[in-house]
């Protein structure tokens, strides 16, 4: 039995050292399905955008939708509402950042930097509470809006304006603006 | 183990310092770099790696589909249809767990049929062929359960069957055997119930077989590997170290292999199932031909040639439990059936038979089919009862070779004059 | 040459059963490649290059939702499917205006009442019948079984004799054959006759040359004859492409990741069928001088 060099010599050979990168790169490629598979499946990902129809929705109703597992408010204000929310000086905000997913963190929390141009009277935000994640109220006919006009959370106090901007409470940021667009007069894409 | 001295030389710090704690490193290297294996072995002895390998497959396989798969009565079906459709690879997770496990089983077929032709069951190599038959006992019940986990068609009646042989136990002592069923099933019937504690059994006893096979493996490197020849390592010239020798032969032996379960799993991944099994189960519905899965039809014909159900479960049972008596059933002096020209035909009789039993067990069971099953059920036993012990006793072996070494030397498995070859082998 | 395990000394072994096998086996006719209603037909997506033809699949979804939906649900796709790669791949907004003609189950809303709504992309097509109790009874009892995964639901027996199953397997095996599910369906889709002179038709039921037991409850789905599908390319509008093109789409609505794992499989295999030569390969060079 060959011991010590002549193995050596054996390991080192070119085709002992391909035929194992070979098998390695393989084994390594074969570990990619492994990993992918816990990505979101085909059938979320078709989730991942809706459309909503807001012809339903009439001045000064608002509904919430579903998107990706979360609460979406979809508020058509009414002309005060829109008014009290552009009359707001940005050094009176809480959080002077817009909180847009279309815009750069920079951007200022103007009212038209969290709606979409031509259709101010539209805001669309994502309903969980920045401070911990409860459900703000203000959707309904009934529910109390909270000092500002907008969104009340009842969980630990947090007051947001008519455009979802956070005026007092714990709640550190302003409401999430998702992604969305208008496809066509009525309806809205989110995702 | 296998009384060789260790030769490991920790080459670094860190080396040095574990190997003061834990001798893992030490204990890798004494069991598989410098491990003696003959030098005679052929290639029927890199299954034993393949199914270390296919274990492996199936228990990563089935974790991840365990991330997706819902196993109640209602969403099973659909939960595995959305990871062939949906889940990214889904499908070929879902191909390489069940492919898998049929190649599983024809690599511990093809092992054990190794096993039986050179004798490797024979002392001392006793408790390491009785832990194999408890592998494969442990085998079968899993993939017997994993195969009810679609809950098609197949899957569901497949179970009702197998899970009813028990009532076959009311006529030795009346009511238990339908309580024992009634048990297994969680109710009167089978049902969602009895599909989730077949899913946590599923989902654990694998891990009972790597404790096994880890027993099985100690007790192989506590012996030592058999080889064609039979005979034991002798001399340094008689082995060859298992690294990198033996595990260069082992990972060809499994790529060739892995060509075929590849082919499978990419081209034919429904081949080795059943085309009921992609019907949802419908517990008011019975297909008409009941079948296992195919490595499971030679018991599942023994089981319908005996006409009396009891008789038939007990044959069924009795035809894995008898291999553990092997090593004591067959009497020959002689371990290898190269050297046992009498017995040799026997042998393959008994190859021929399983997969003739194989074959029936896939008919329905009807005219010549129950002939032939019965005649094939008769030689299985007769084999294992008759003609280890008594032709051991009656043949004349051939003479065996002095050495390994003189075997492989002579270029032939047969005594030839020592002086005879000298050029180099090809293996 | 290290001697394999039980070939040398023991040919007279090997070469008895293989006379056996050889005198046993007889030659094949035509007639005994299948069962004699069932005949194996050339598919686009069979064997190893296997794919599917869009606009075949296109066709065939057209025959679907006029001839079969009426009666047989596929609820296991997604209208999203009809327009992802490897299928009919259909546009995305002709698949989406199709999807708003159908109405599914909405959430309930605040009475606690259950509307209806458009169906969009992420739907499941939506089945003719809500249950299996409404279908019964709309049909004479009969269940037509969802159609989602039928060509791999079915087989088509073969009676093959023992001594022909080696070779028949191998054979198959070896071309990758599994569409003897799609092979089933054309051939019952076609396989409507008159029922011989001493057959006796049970109520409500029709003959069928290919269904095992030769009585169905569905009835004919094309006795409209030729034309009553129309075809918006220039391909005949026969009998024969309804069943053809219908079959295919039901092949590719039972597997619709078909070709993208054959893609792969190519490619796997032959990388692996390389691994292995170059394994062997090293295997050699290092046992060249254990002497």
């Amino acid at each position: 039995m060959a011991t010590g060099s002549v193995e050596d010599t054996n390991r080192r050979d070119f085709i002992v050292i391909a035929a194992q990168a070979f098998a390695g790169v393989g084994a390594a490629v074969a570990l990619w399905p492994f990993i992918q598979q816990m990505n979101p499946d085909a059938s979320t990902q078709a989730l991942a955008s809706i459309e909503v129809d807001l012809s339903p929705v009439k001045e000064g109703q608002a509904i919430t939708v579903s998107w990706r597992g979360k609460p979406v408010f979809v508020r058509h204000r009414t002309g005060q509402e829109v008014q009290a929310a552009k009359e707001v000086k940005l050094a009176d905000l809480v959080d002077r950042s817009a909180r847009n997913d279309a815009l750069p963190e920079s951007a200022p929390a103007t009212d038209p930097n969290r709606t979409k141009k031509g259709k101010e009277s539209w805001i669309v935000l994502v309903g969980i509470c920045t401070h911990l994640g409860c459900i703000p109220k203000g959707q309904s006919l009934n529910d109390s809006r909270g000092d500002y006009g907008g969104w009340f959370c009842p969980c630990h106090g947090s007051h947001y304006d008519t455009a979802g901007r956070i005026r007092r409470g714990p709640a550190p940021r302003n409401l999430e603006v998702p992604t969305y667009e208008f496809v066509s007069d009525s309806k809205i894409k989110i995702g | 183990m296998a009384g060789h001295e260790s030769t490991y030389q920790p080459k670094s710090r860190f080396e040095r310092w574990l190997d003061e704690r834990l001798p893992i490193a030490r204990m890798m290297h004494a069991q598989f770099v410098d491990f003696p294996t003959p030098r005679n072995i052929n290639y029927l002895w890199t299954t034993g790696g393949m199914l270390s390998f296919f274990l492996g497959v199936q228990i990563l396989t089935g974790i991840v589909l365990a991330m997706h798969y819902l196993p109640s009565a209602h969403d099973a079906f659909s939960s595995v249809e959305a990871i062939r459709r949906d889940v990214n690879y889904g499908w070929l997770i879902r191909n390489l767990h069940a492919v898998g496990a049929s190649m599983f089983f024809l690599a511990v077929y093809i092992h054990i049929a190794r096993g039986l032709y050179y004798g490797s069951y024979k002392a001392p190599r006793e408790v390491l062929w009785i832990l194999g038959v408890i592998i494969l006992l442990l085998m079968m019940a899993t993939a017997f359960m994993g195969y009810s986990l679609p809950w098609g068609q197949m899957s569901f009646w497949a179970v009702t069957v197998i899970t009813n042989l028990f009532s076959s136990i009311d006529s030795i002592v009346p009511g238990l055997g339908t309580r024992i069923v009634q048990w297994l099933w969680g109710g009167f019937s089978v049902s969602g119930t009895t599909l989730t504690r077949f899913y946590s059994l599923h989902y654990v006893l694998p891990f009972a077989i790597v404790g096994v096979v880890v027993l099985h493996i100690w007790a192989l490197h506590t012996v030592g590997q058999n080889n064609p020849t039979g005979l034991e390592i002798k001399t340094k010239s008689d082995s060859v170290p298992m690294s990198p020798h033996a595990v260069m032969k082992d990972l060809f032996g499994l790529a060739v292999f892995m060509v075929l379960f590849t082919w499978f799993v990419f081209f034919l991944p429904d081949y080795l199932g059943h085309a009921d099994n992609f019907i949802e189960a419908n517990p008011l519905s019975t297909p008409p031909h009941i079948v296992p899965e195919w490595y499971f039809l030679p018991y599942y014909a023994i089981l319908r040639a005996i006409p009396n159900k009891l008789l038939g479960v007990i044959a069924m049972f009795s035809s894995i439990i008898l291999l553990c008596f092997v090593p004591w059933l067959d009497t020959s002096r002689v371990r290898s059936t190269k050297y046992r020209p009498l017995y040799k035909w026997f042998f393959w009789l008994f190859i021929l038979t399983v997969i003739a039993l194989g074959y029936l067990g896939s008919k329905p069971p009807e005219g010549l089919y129950v002939f032939w099953a019965r005649i094939f059920t008769a030689y299985y036993f007769i084999h294992l009862l008759l003609v280890l012990p008594i032709v051991g006793v009656i043949e004349t072996p051939t003479p065996l070779p002095r050495s390994i070494s003189e075997a492989v030397l002579a270029g032939a498995g047969g005594p030839v004059s020592v002086g005879a070859a000298s050029a180099p082998e090809k293996r | 040459m290290t001697p394999r395990f039980a070939w040398r000394g023991a040919p007279s072994v090997g070469s008895v059963f293989g006379a056996l096998w050889l005198a046993l086996a007889a030659p094949v006719s035509a007639a005994e490649d299948a069962h004699p209603e069932i005949h194996r037909q050339h598919w686009s997506f069979g064997g190893v290059l296997g794919h599917y033809d869009d606009a075949q699949l296109q066709r065939g979804f057209k025959v679907y939702t006029e001839v079969c939906a009426r009666c047989h649900g596929i609820r296991r796709l997604a209208f999203r499917n009809l327009a992802q790669p490897g299928g009919p791949s259909f546009p995305e907004a002709a698949v989406k205006s199709l999807a708003a003609t159908y109405q599914v189950d909405a959430e309930p809303n605040e009475e606690g009442k259950v509307g209806q709504r458009p169906a969009t992309l992420a739907d499941n097509i939506p089945p003719p019948h809500r249950n299996e109790q409404e279908a019964r009874f709309a049909l004479n009892g009969a269940l037509p079984p969802d159609l989602s995964l039928i060509t791999r639901a079915r087989a088509a027996e073969e009676a093959t004799p023992f001594y022909r199953v080696p070779d028949r397997m191998l054979r198959d095996v070896l071309t990758a054959y599994q569409e003897s599910g799609a092979d089933y369906v054309y051939a019952y889709l076609l396989g409507y006759k008159e029922p011989p002179p001493n057959i006796k038709l049970a109520d409500f039921m029709n003959y069928n040359v290919a269904f095992p037991g030769h009585q169905t409850a569905m009835p004919n789905p094309f006795l409209g004859g030729d034309g009553m599908v129309k075809y918006d390319d220039n391909t005949p509008a026969t009998l024969d492409n309804y069943a053809r093109d219908v079959t295919a789409f039901l092949a590719w609505a039972a597997d619709p990741k078909l070709e993208e794992r054959k893609r792969m499989g190519i490619l796997v295999v032959a990388y692996i069928v390389l691994t292995a030569l170059l394994l062997g390969l090293a295997k050699r060079r290092i046992w060249r001088d254990a002497h």
